[in-house]
């Protein structure tokens, strides 16, 4: 029935406000967010092809919002999230096939998805702008 | 071993315990929808970037093609159930108030199935023409 004075130090759980989070953390988060965004971003383009559904005018107004800078802002931020959610969803699809866990893959494959966004972002858009 | 005061044998008192055995379901249509929507999102970034700045007629005229109009209408349900699967997983780990995951768990569905039975039948009005 001895027991020591004080217990053992043991590691503390980091916490959520101290704890800098690693970079696969920071993308599976962003994961679920991009996920969620893209999701309420479903009524818009269900707005977009069911305004076809009722004539020049409604497709009108519903491209006259896409088109107006709030649309543009949405859009990009649309563009951004889906193709994350593409690149990363990948990569969880060869999780899932039980591939690629090592750490140092892990940080490749992050590495990989944030450039395979960027580089989908800046390709989309300029050739749907250019 | 059992308290003898319960004539339930073991099988009895065992059965309708643990877990639902739906959620390898759900595992799977997330990981399906997943992989069907990799290359749905392939075509419709690509129809985006072909379409930008496109008038009525030329939209009409782009949703009347059959395979468009196919994609889009599986591109519409499969990202629709997709969205719901992942929001039904969101809610269930944020939410801890029972009757409001509940709640909201089938508002989402609902929500998502009205908004692809829209999209769907506006897609077909064009489509169809009638």
């Amino acid at each position: 029935m001895t027991h020591a004075a004080k217990p053992a130090a043991r590691p503390l759980s980091p916490h959520l406000q101290v704890y800098r989070l690693p970079l696969a953390a920071l993308t599976s988060i962003f994961h679920r967010i991009t996920g969620i965004g893209l999701t309420l971003g479903i009524p818009l383009l269900v707005w977009w092809v069911a305004s076809a559904a009722y004539g020049s005018e409604a497709y009108a107004a519903a491209t006259g919002f896409i088109n107006s800078p709030i649309g543009y802002l949405l859009l990009f931020g649309f563009s951004v999230a889906l193709f994350f959610h593409l690149c990363n969803g990948i990569r969880h699809l060869f999780w899932d096939a039980g591939m690629n866990f090592e750490v140092a893959e892990t940080k490749r494959t992050n590495v990989m998805v944030i450039v395979a966004t960027i580089a989908l972002t800046v390709v989309s858009w300029f050739l749907a702008l250019v | 071993m059992f308290a003898s005061s319960n004539l339930r044998s073991a099988l009895g008192r065992a059965r309708g315990l643990g877990s639902a055995k739906e959620g390898l379901h759900h595992w799977w249509a997330q990981r399906l929808t997943a992989l069907a929507l990799i290359p749905l999102t392939v075509w419709f970034v690509a129809s985006l970037i072909g379409l930008a700045g496109a008038g009525y007629d030329e939209f009409i005229l782009w949703l009347e093609n059959p395979v468009n109009a196919t994609a889009m209408i599986l591109f519409l349900a499969v990202a629709l159930h997709h969205a719901q699967l992942g929001i039904q997983v969101v809610l269930e780990d944020y939410v801890s108030g029972h009757a409001l995951r509940t709640t909201g768990v089938v508002v989402v569905k609902f929500v998502c199935v009205g908004l692809a039975a829209f999209g769907i039948v506006s897609t077909l009005i064009v489509a169809v023409g009638v």
